[in-house]
C-alpha cells in the first residue's frame, strides 16, 4: 500500500525511435517482468498468440490495442500505459516510429519528462531515430535515455554498443537540452538488463533500464521560477444564496509556472495594471500559498476588468508582448505549410487569428542544419517560421516556459491540428507603463 | 524534496480540473455524464473543486438500460439533488419505442443499446460536449484516447485519425452537428480512483461494499439475481437474464468492482466493507477490473468497435 509520509513522485516518459526498433515489446516487457501485467491481460496475449503468433506470445500487443495496429504489427497512435513500483508511479505513452505518424509522437512527447529513444543494434542509427531524439530535445524533455535493444542479434558485442553511443553523442552537443543522458544495451524481447540486470553485460556496469527509471532526479522538473497564470476561467457565481458571494469574483486557472502567495503584488497583461493577490482559494480553503502546476483561483486586490486568455504575473522578469513572432514549429499535415496561410492559433488560454509571414528554415534530419527559406514545409518537417497575430500575445520563449511559450496552429474550416510552435525567447519585456493600481 | 510539491493524486487532480474548465470556457452546451460509480464520483468532486463557489455550470446527464441497481440509482439521484445541479435522465427503453434503436435478435444485454440513447439525447438537447469518466488504463482501446476526443456528426470516432494533441493545449473547435467527448481522469487508475476517493472521503454506493446476495454462476462470473417480476400484464424485462435451471442460486457475500448494469456486471466475492479495505484488494488483484465485464470478454476488439459506434 502506498506510503503517505512520502509523496510518491509520479514520472511520465516515451518509448520513441524509428519502426520496429521494439519500442511496444519494450514496454510489455517492463510491465511483465515488473509484475504489473493481471492475468486476464496474460491469458488475451497468450489467446492471441496461438490465434496468429504460431504459439508466440507478442509482447507489443500490449499496447497495439487497435484492429488495424495488430493487423499489421505496427503502432499508429500512442497508447498510455500505467504502472507502478515502491519507488514510483509511472505513466509511460508508447509512441509510433513510422514518419507518417510523427503527429502521433509528438503528442506522446509532449507531456513527458523523459525520452527513451530505441536503436535497433543491427541497424543503428538512422534518419527516425535522429528525428525522434531531434524532437524530444525540441519539446525540451529533461531526461533521455538511448536504449540500444535487439543487443542479442549482434552476439551482446560491446564494440557495436559503442560505436552506436558515439555516433549519438557526436551530434547530442547540437541539440542540447538535456539535463541528462544514459545508454543502455538491452534485448526487450528476452527482458535483458529491463529489469533484471543481464549476464551478457559484463561489460556494461550502469542500471538496468526499470533501476535508472527509479532513481532518475525528477524533483526539480517543475518550473518553479517567475510566476505566470493564464487565466482560465472568470468565476463569477450567478445569483449566490450565500450572500458574501454577491460580490465574488475569481480568477480560475492553472499555475504556469512559479509560486504564489497571498499579499504578492502582481501585473494583470497585457492591459498592465499592478494589484495583489488577496485570496487564494482552492475549492473551499484558503491558501497562504500555491505553486506550479496546482488549480487555483485567484481573488485580486482591485476590481480589474479580466477575462479568459488575460496573464496575471509577478512584478519580476516581465513576458514578452508582441504580436509578430518567431516560432519553431513541428508541421504536422498532409496540406504543406505555405507562407501566408491564415490559422488559429491557440496560446495558453487563448486563440486569437494569425498569419504565416515567412518561412525562414528549415532543419534537414540527416545533417541537422537549418536550411534557409524553404518553399513549404511538408508533413514531419520541423522549421522555423514568422507569425503575426491579429491581437499580441503575452508570452515566453519555450526554452524558459513550455507552457506560456507554446501553441498549436489550427486549420481554419476542417479545425484539424496542424502545427505545434514553440516560441523564440521576446526581445524585449512587456514593459507596461503602469501606474500602481490605486483609487 | 521542496514542499512545493505535488504527489501523484495531486497532479491528476490538476490536470483534471485544467481539463474541465476548458470545457466550461470553450463550448456553448456542455453535459457530464453521471451514473453514479466510482469514475463519475471522482468527476463530480473535480468539478466542485474546478468550478466552485460557482455552480457547476453544466446538466448531469445519465442513460439507462433499465437494468440497474436499485442502489445506483438512489445513489445518483441524491448526489445530483445535494449538488443542486439539473440531472437528465434518458433510456434505452424509450430510445426503442421511438424507434432510434433496435434490438438484435437473442441479445439480452442492453449496453450497446446505450449509444443510440446517447447520440438521441446528444441530438435532442444539442449538447456540444459530453465529459465522461472512462480512463486510460481500462481497456486497451481506451488506452489510445486523447483528453479532447473527436466525434463526427455520426458521433463516430475514428481511431487512426485522432487530432494531435500536444501539451495541454486542447483543440476544442467545432463544425455544426460534431461533438466531443472528453475525459479528465483519463490518466487515472482503479487505485487512483479509490485513493482520491478516501483522500477526498467522497460516498459510494453500497454495492461497492460487501454484502450478502443471490448469484448464479453464468459465462464464468457470478451473475446478481435479478429482481422478481411481479407485473405479469408487462413482458419480463430480465427475460433471458434468469438462472436456468442448470445455474443454481446461491447466497454469497460479495462486492461490486465496476458496475454496469445487472445483468453485465460481474459480483466479485470479498469481504472488503471500507474504502481502506477495497484499496488492499485493488493492490492484490491479479485480474483487471474490466475482467469482471461481460460486454468487453465478446472480443479482443469488442470496446473498440463500440466506441467507433459512439459508445463512451
Ligand atoms: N531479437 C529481438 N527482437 C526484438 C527485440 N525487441 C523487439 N523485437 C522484435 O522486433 C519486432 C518489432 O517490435 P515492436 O515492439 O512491434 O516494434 P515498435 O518499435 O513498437 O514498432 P512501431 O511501433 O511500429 O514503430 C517484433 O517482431 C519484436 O518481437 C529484441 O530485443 N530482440
Ligand atoms: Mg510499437
Amino acid at each position: 500500500m502506498p506510503n503517505t509520509q512520502h509523496p510518491i513522485e509520479l514520472l511520465r516518459f516515451i518509448t520513441c525511435g524509428s519502426v520496429d526498433d521494439g519500442k511496444s515489446t519494450l514496454i510489455g516487457r517492463l510491465l511483465y517482468d515488473s509484475k504489473n501485467l493481471m492475468e486476464d491481460q496474460l491469458e488475451a496475449l497468450e489467446k492471441s498468440a496461438d490465434l496468429t503468433g504460431g504459439g508466440q506470445i507478442n509482447l507489443a500487443n500490449l499496447t497495439d490495442g487497435l484492429r488495424a495496429e495488430r493487423e499489421q504489427g505496427i503502432t499508429i497512435d500512442v497508447a498510455y500505459r500505467f504502472f507502478a513500483t515502491p519507488k514510483r508511479k509511472f505513466i509511460v505513452a508508447d509512441t509510433p516510429g513510422h514518419v507518417q505518424y510523427t503527429r502521433n509522437m509528438v503528442t506522446g512527447a509532449s507531456t513527458a519528462n523523459l525520452a527513451i529513444v530505441l536503436v535497433d543494434a543491427r541497424q543503428g542509427v538512422i534518419e527516425q531515430t535522429r528525428r525522434h531524439t531531434y524532437i524530444s530535445s525540441l519539446l525540451g524533455i529533461p531526461h533521455l535515455v538511448v536504449a540500444v535493444n535487439k543487443m542479442d542479434l549482434v552476439d551482446w558485442s560491446e564494440a557495436r554498443f559503442q560505436e552506436i553511443r558515439d555516433e549519438i553523442e557526436s551530434f547530442l552537443p547540437r541539440l542540447g537540452g538535456f539535463r541528462d543522458v544514459k545508454f543502455i544495451p538491452l534485448s526487450a524481447l528476452n527482458g535483458d538488463n529491463v529489469v533484471d540486470a543481464s549476464a551478457h553485460t559484463p561489460w556494461y556496469e550502469g542500471p538496468t533500464l526499470l533501476g535508472h527509471l527509479e532513481t532518475v532526479h525528477i524533483a526539480s522538473d517543475w518550473n518553479l521560477g517567475t510566476f505566470r497564470f493564464p487565466v482560465q476561467w472568470v468565476n463569477r457565481p450567478n445569483d449566490p444564496t450565500d450572500k458574501t458571494l454577491h460580490d465574488f469574483r475569481g480568477l480560475s486557472g492553472q499555475i504556469a509556472s512559479g509560486i504564489i502567495r497571498a499579499g504578492d503584488p502582481v501585473v494583470v497583461l497585457p492591459i498592465g495594471l499592478k494589484t495583489t493577490i488577496k485570496e487564494i482559494r482552492h475549492y473551499q480553503d484558503s491558501m497562504p500559498t500555491a505553486f506550479c502546476p496546482q488549480s487555483v483561483t485567484l481573488c485580486l486586490a482591485h476590481d480589474i476588468d479580466i477575462s479568459r486568455g488575460d496573464m496575471i504575473v509577478g512584478i519580476e522578469n516581465l513576458p514578452g508582448r508582441s504580436s509578430d513572432l518567431q516560432a519553431r514549429v513541428c508541421w504536422m499535415n498532409q496540406r504543406a505549410l505555405l507562407p501566408g496561410k491564415k490559422f488559429f492559433l491557440k496560446h495558453t488560454t487563448q486563440t486569437v487569428q494569425a498569419v504565416v509571414t515567412t518561412l525562414e528554415s528549415r532543419i534537414n534530419m540527416g545533417t541537422f542544419e537549418s536550411e534557409p527559406n524553404p518553399p513549404a514545409l511538408a508533413m514531419n518537417d520541423i522549421g522555423v517560421i514568422r507569425l503575426k497575430t491579429a491581437k499580441p500575445l503575452v508570452f515566453d520563449g519555450y526554452s524558459t516556459n513550455r507552457l506560456t511559450g507554446s501553441f498549436i496552429l489550427i486549420e481554419q474550416g476542417s479545425n484539424a491540428t496542424v502545427a505545434a510552435g514553440m516560441l523564440t525567447a521576446p526581445t524585449e519585456e512587456a514593459k507596461p507603463e503602469y501606474t500602481d493600481f490605486a483609487i | 524534496m521542496s514542499s512545493y510539491h505535488l504527489d501523484h493524486l495531486g497532479y491528476l487532480e490538476t490536470e483534471a480540473i485544467h481539463v474541465m474548465r476548458e470545457v466550461a470556457a470553450e463550448f456553448e452546451r456542455p453535459v457530464m455524464l453521471f451514473s453514479g460509480g466510482k469514475d463519475s464520483i471522482c468527476l463530480l468532486r473535480l468539478a466542485e473543486k474546478a468550478f466552485r463557489p460557482s455552480d457547476i455550470p453544466m446538466p448531469f446527464l445519465n442513460i439507462e438500460t433499465g437494468h440497474e441497481f436499485p442502489e445506483l440509482l438512489s445513489f445518483r439521484d441524491r448526489r445530483a439533488k445535494e449538488l443542486g445541479a439539473k440531472l437528465i435522465v434518458r433510456t434505452v427503453d424509450d430510445a426503442l419505442k421511438k424507434g432510434l434503436a433496435t434490438q438484435a435478435p437473442g441479445e439480452i444485454s442492453r449496453n450497446k443499446l446505450q449509444t443510440p440513447a446517447l447520440l438521441g439525447a446528444i441530438e435532442e438537447f444539442q449538447f456540444d460536449c459530453a465529459i465522461g469518466g472512462a480512463r486510460r488504463d481500462e481497456e486497451k482501446a481506451r488506452a489510445k484516447e486523447r483528453f479532447f476526443s473527436f466525434r463526427d456528426s455520426f458521433g463516430q470516432w475514428d481511431p487512426k485519425n485522432q487530432r494531435p494533441e500536444i501539451w495541454n493545449l486542447y483543440n476544442g473547435r467545432l463544425n455544426p452537428g460534431e461533438n466531443m467527448r472528453v475525459y479528465p481522469i483519463n490518466n487515472w487508475t482503479e487505485m487512483d480512483v479509490w485513493e482520491y476517493i478516501k483522500r477526498e472521503q467522497l460516498a459510494v454506493p453500497t454495492i461497492y461494499f460487501s454484502h450478502e446476495r443471490e448469484c448464479f454462476r453464468r459465462g464464468g462470473q457470478w451473475l446478481p439475481l435479478p429482481p422478481s417480476h411481479t407485473d405479469a400484464s408487462q413482458p419480463d424485462p430480465y427475460a433471458g437474464a434468469r438462472p436456468k435451471p442448470n445455474e443454481p442460486v446461491k447466497k454469497l457475500v460479495v462486492r461490486v468492482r465496476t458496475i454496469a448494469d445487472m445483468i453485465s456486471t460481474g459480483m466479485i466475492e470479498s469481504r472488503a466493507d471500507s474504502v481502506d479495505d477495497i484499496i488492499g484488494e485493488v493492490a492484490a488483484a491479479r485480474v483487471t477490473e474490466r475482467g469482471s465485464r461481460a460486454d468487453d470478454k465478446a472480443s479482443e476488439a469488442a470496446m473498440e468497435d463500440r466506441k467507433k459506434a459512439g459508445y463512451f
